[in-house]
Formats: structure tokens, C-alpha cells, sequence
């Protein structure tokens, strides 16, 4: 079985502080992989370093069993990151073109491709609006269009629902279950307890530490708890 | 091609950011122009006495902005003493002689732009000596300050507004969103210098035609010269800027470069006289780039030099833009290994 993200022996440190021990990770094509842990447990460093915009200080990535960093496996993921990166002067549209550029979209699939995914997200109304002038959640929003607007095969998200309601929460979801079926594979850290319970399969991390790798039902039957919520405390620490 | 959808970017968020684009034209203008409004005395007379010229050139004289008279050597050598008069033009075997009186630069640099423009046809001022009653400091001091000025302003603002856009880029996150995606960091670097480059461009052009043309600084030489020079400068100011971005976390850190990168720089690039100082002195300002935008300028406007005169500062200029960019593209591995 080939894995298309693949975390060998990963150990990291920032100054002397150790952040991660040992990951092991293996992502499956076409799941929707979750990364639950409490904050500063080392998620987004986790997924900075399936991106190659962080080298891990011990072991190896690999994405379609290519070793990372590499120009051609960058191609094929997108990447939202924690904090939205975004140019605050220019247009949601300007900002889209700029980013489908980058992937080498042609002009008139750049046009097309804004139009979708500023529709995924709906914000199709203020496309021509600088993004500066957006609400957090909105800037939240165009920051997911903009990591799906090459359509790529790998979606990492880094907590992509912060600050964005239910009833929206709900259609992006609806979207990425919709991308799944495609045979996309979906990457999402979250805090979220009703999200964890969307993954295929859920790490727990705590620590720099992979604690458990397991679908959502096999966790909470693992500790016979009833909810998420119980299996992150219990993981978390608190229960302890 | 990913380096000119840099490019494109960086125009489009110039083209809202109104106020790095007054920064980058209007504030230089504007501080170029109070600095000449203090040290142009424009408004004085100029009182220049006339020994033994002969008749046609005093003719072509009389149409300058000199207040001329003509008397006797031995009146002119009292005059000169007493300071009623600036200079005096005196005329020994068949040769102009300039006298200033020296001890204002601004006035001595003004007479002798006017003499100058007045004998531009034939131009026998060329090769007319020029003495200093009080010593010859001062002259080269007000001389080197045009050209200086201009290369300074240059690579001031370019440091700045260059080193700042960078160093946002990391800031707000976009500089790693980037390297997310499949460009190369050498593309990134091209971006950036290309983009900024091409305003740079107009700037450089801006700066130069304004001292030049509107305040009137002295200038002999060739304006594509200037402009290459005063190009180059920003280029190397732009690389330098955005290299340095990479130490500062943020805005206000890159604010603190100045007084450490910038300020020498004016210091050892001829503002002040530096020929007296102990040789290891000197060498600091040899690493400096600013010294040698100042230098070739200075030889283009004052002495009229050429491409082979000026060349080492031009090549050297150049070997700053290159170390700096490879500096740049190396820096950014930092972000990403590849
Ligand atoms: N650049 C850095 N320098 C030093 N320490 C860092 C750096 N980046 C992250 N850390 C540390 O690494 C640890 C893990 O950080 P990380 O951002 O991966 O956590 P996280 O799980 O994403 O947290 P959150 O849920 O709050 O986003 C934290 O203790 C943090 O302080
Ligand atoms: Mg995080």
C-alpha cells in the first residue's frame, strides 16, 4: 500500500526546546486525515514540514514517495496556512490571479477557477473588493479559495474554520467532502471536536508526540468514551 | 515567467499604495529641494572683477547674472582681501585665470556655473585655472555635494520603501505562502529586484532630472551617464535593503538599519572630506557602495568623464548588486531548503 504523505522518524527542535519526537505518519490517498492536539503541540509545525517550508531537524518526508522539498510535489498540494496570508492592497481576484500564476493556470482557467472557488466559499460578491477591507472570517475564507485554486491533489489546511460561523462551517465541509469524492486528499488541523469527528482518521498529538492514529469510532471505543471531546482530554492531559 | 508575475504583483500593490509611491517621488524632491534652498544662496550678488580680459569675452560675460567690473590687479588683489568682491577673472598669456575669493563654497561653486554657462560656445573656460585666494577646501566640498546628494537620496529611499515591502512579505505570512508553491527562491529575488527595478527606474530618471534641470545642480557630463550610476545605485540599495530585511522582525527594526548602514555611508562617501583620515578609516568607506555611486558621480558631473574613467565604480556597483542578490537567494533557504 503507497502512502501519499508519509512522515518518517520525525524529531524537531526549535533553539533546545524539543517540539517533535518520533512522528510517524502515513496519509492515505483520498482520506481526510485530522490532527487533533491541544495548542502548541506541534500541529502546524507538523504540517509546515509535509509542505517543505520547514525541514525537520531528524528524519524524512515524503509526498508520493518523493522526499521533500520538491518544486514538482509543491505543484501538487495546496496550503492554507495558520494565519492568513493574503496581500492586503490588492482585490480578492488580484490576489486569486496571483496565486493560480504561480501554478502556471492559463489565463482563462485562472478566470474560471476564481469564479469556482470564490463560489466554494461564498464570496463570489466581493471579488473586487480589496482584501483589506474583509472581515477576519472572510480573509479566512478567500485564504482556503486560494489554496484550492490549482486544484491540486493534497489540500493542508491549518485550522481552516477559525472564525467562521456554523452555517458556513457546514457548506466548506460540504465542499471538501464534495472534493474527497473527487479522490482529493484533505490535511486539517482543528480544535474543533464536531470537525475531528469528519476525519477518516484522526492523529492525537500532545507533546510533540503522536499519541494515537485511529478513526474517529475506534478512538472513542479504544477508551470507551462517547464523544471526541472526552477522547481529546483524555489524550490531552486532562484526564490524567 | 514566475518572476514576472512577481513583477506584475509588485506594480499592482505599488499602484494602490499611494503612500510608498509619494515616498519614492515626492519626498526625495522635496528634501532635495529645502537642502538646496539652504545652501543656494541664489538670491546674492555675485561681484566678480575683470583683470585684463579681453573685449569679446567680456562681451559673452555680460549676459550672465554677474555683477562684473573691470579694474586694475593690484584694486583687485585689495578688493578681494576686504571681501567686497567674490572672485576676479584675470587674463595671462592668452589664459583665464579664475581667483575666488573662497571662503564661501556656495558662492565660489555659483560663479564659476555662471562663467561657465556664460562662455559655453566657444568655452575657454575649459581649461581656466582656477585658485583659491583662502585655500581650495571649501570648493571641493561644495563640488561634491550635487552629485553626492543625489546618489544619497537615491539609495536612501530605495533602501527603505525596497527593504520594508520585503520585509512585510515575511511578516504577513505571503513570503512562506509563496515558497509554498512551486517557485524557485532565486525567483522570488528576480521578482522582487525586477519589480522594484522598474520603478526604480523612474525614480533614478525623477532625482537626477530634477537636481539637474530644475535646481540647477553643476553638471558637465552626460545625463545617461548619471542615470545608469544613480540606477545601479538603487539596485544596489534594493538588494542590500531586502537582504537586510531578513535580520529585522519588524518594521521598526529595518528603521534601525539606517543609522547603522545608511549614516556612515553619507559620511565616507565625500561629503566630508576623508583624505586626511588614518588608511584603515578609509577602508571602511572602500566597502561601501555608496562611495562608489558617489565617486562616479561625481567624476560624470564635475570633470565630464567617460565610461573608461568611471568604469571601476560601474563594475564595482555592479559586483555589490550581484553579492547581495546571491546573498538574498541564499538567505531565503532559511524559509526553505530548496
Ligand atoms: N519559529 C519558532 N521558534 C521557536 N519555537 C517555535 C517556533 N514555531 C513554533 N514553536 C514552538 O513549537 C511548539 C509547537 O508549535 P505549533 O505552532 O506547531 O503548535 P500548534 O499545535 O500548531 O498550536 P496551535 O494549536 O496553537 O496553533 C510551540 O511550543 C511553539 O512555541
Ligand atoms: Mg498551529
Amino acid at each position: 500500500m503507497s502512502f501519499i504523505v508519509q512522515m518518517n522518524n520525525i524529531s524537531h527542535k526549535f533553539g533546545k526546546t524539543i517540539i517533535l519526537q518520533d512522528i510517524n505518519l502515513s496519509i492515505k490517498k483520498g482520506e481526510i486525515f485530522g490532527l487533533l492536539g491541544p495548542s502548541g503541540s506541534g500541529k502546524t509545525t507538523i504540517v509546515k514540514m509535509m509542505t517543505g517550508i520547514l525541514s525537520p531537524g531528524e528524519g524524512e518526508v515524503f509526498l508520493n514517495n518523493e522526499l521533500m522539498p520538491s518544486l514538482k510535489q509543491m505543484k501538487r498540494y495546496g496550503f492554507m496556512a495558520q494565519s492568513d496570508a493574503l496581500y492586503q492592497e490588492l482585490t480578492a481576484r488580484e490576489n486569486l490571479d496571483f496565486f493560480g500564476s504561480l501554478y502556471k493556470l492559463s489565463k482563462s482557467k485562472r478566470k474560471h477557477r476564481i469564479q469556482e472557488v470564490m463560489d466554494m466559499v461564498d464570496l463570489t460578491k466581493h471579488l473586487d473588493q480589496p482584501v483589506e477591507t474583509y472581515s477576519g472570517g472572510m480573509k479566512r475564507r478567500l485564504s482556503l479559495a486560494a489554496a484550492l485554486i490549482h486544484e491540486p491533489e493534497i489540500i493542508i489546511l491549518d485550522e481552516p474554520t477559525v472564525g467562521i460561523d456554523p452555517v458556513l462551517r457546514q457548506s466548506i465541509w460540504q465542499e471538501l467532502y464534495q472534493l474527497k469524492e473527487n479522490g482529493v486528499t484533505i490535511i486539517v488541523t482543528t480544535h474543533v471536536m464536531d470537525e475531528a469527528e469528519k476525519c477518516d482518521r484522526l492523529a492525537m498529538l500532545r507533546d510533540g508526540k503522536v499519541i494515537a492514529v485511529d478513526s474517529p469510532e475506534h478512538l472513542k471505543e479504544g477508551i470507551g468514551a462517547s464523544t471526541i471531546e472526552e477522547v481529546f482530554l483524555h489524550y490531552g492531559g486532562a484526564a490524567q | 515567467m514566475n518572476t514576472w508575475t512577481l513583477m506584475k504583483r509588485i506594480l499592482k500593490q505599488f499602484r494602490r499604495d499611494k503612500r510608498s509611491m509619494a515616498l519614492m517621488v515626492a519626498a526625495p524632491i522635496f528634501v532635495l529641494t529645502l537642502m538646496w534652498l539652504v545652501l543656494d544662496g541664489d538670491s546674492k550678488t555675485l561681484n566678480v572683477a575683470l583683470v585684463d580680459v579681453p573685449d569679446p569675452f567680456q562681451e559673452t560675460l555680460e549676459e550672465s547674472e554677474l555683477q562684473l567690473t573691470s579694474m586694475s590687479l593690484a584694486k583687485a588683489e585689495e578688493e578681494i582681501d576686504d571681501g567686497s568682491i567674490d572672485a576676479f577673472l584675470q587674463w595671462k598669456e592668452q589664459k583665464p585665470y579664475l581667483i575666488l575669493e573662497g571662503s564661501d563654497p556656495n558662492t565660489a561653486g555659483a560663479i564659476r556655473n555662471e562663467l561657465q554657462a556664460a562662455a559655453a560656445p566657444n568655452d575657454p573656460t575649459k581649461e581656466m585655472n582656477v585658485s583659491f585666494w583662502h585655500g581650495s577646501e571649501d570648493m571641493e566640498l561644495f563640488d561634491y555635494i550635487g552629485p553626492v546628494l543625489i546618489g544619497f537620496f537615491v539609495f536612501f529611499f530605495v533602501f527603505i520603501v525596497g527593504g520594508v515591502s520585503f520585509l512585510r512579505e515575511r511578516t504577513q505570512g505571503t513570503l512562506e505562502r509563496l515558497l509554498a508553491s512551486p517557485i524557485k527562491r532565486s525567483e522570488v529575488v528576480f521578482g522582487y529586484l525586477g519589480g522594484f527595478g522598474l520603478f526604480t527606474i523612474l525614480q533614478s530618471i525623477l532625482i537626477a532630472v530634477f537636481s539637474i534641470y530644475v535646481l540647477d545642480v553643476y553638471m558637465t557630463g552626460s545625463l545617461m551617464y548619471v542615470l545608469l550610476i544613480t540606477f545601479l545605485l538603487a539596485l544596489t540599495a534594493l538588494s542590500l535593503g531586502t537582504l537586510l530585511s531578513a535580520f529585522a522582525k519588524n518594521e521598526f527594526q529595518m528603521i534601525q538599519f539606517i543609522p547603522l548602514v545608511i549614516v556612515p555611508q553619507v559620511f565616507f562617501s565625500g561629503l566630508f572630506p576623508i583624505e586626511g583620515l588614518a588608511v584603515w578609516l578609509q577602508a571602511i568607506g572602500r566597502v561601501m557602495p555608496l562611495t562608489y555611486g558617489a565617486e562616479a558621480l561625481r567624476g560624470i558631473m564635475l570633470r565630464d568623464e567617460g565610461i573608461a574613467e568611471f568604469q571601476l565604480s560601474m563594475y564595482i556597483l555592479i559586483g555589490f548588486v550581484v553579492l547581495f542578490t546571491l546573498l538574498n537567494i541564499f538567505a531565503l533557504k532559511r524559509h526553505r531548503r530548496l
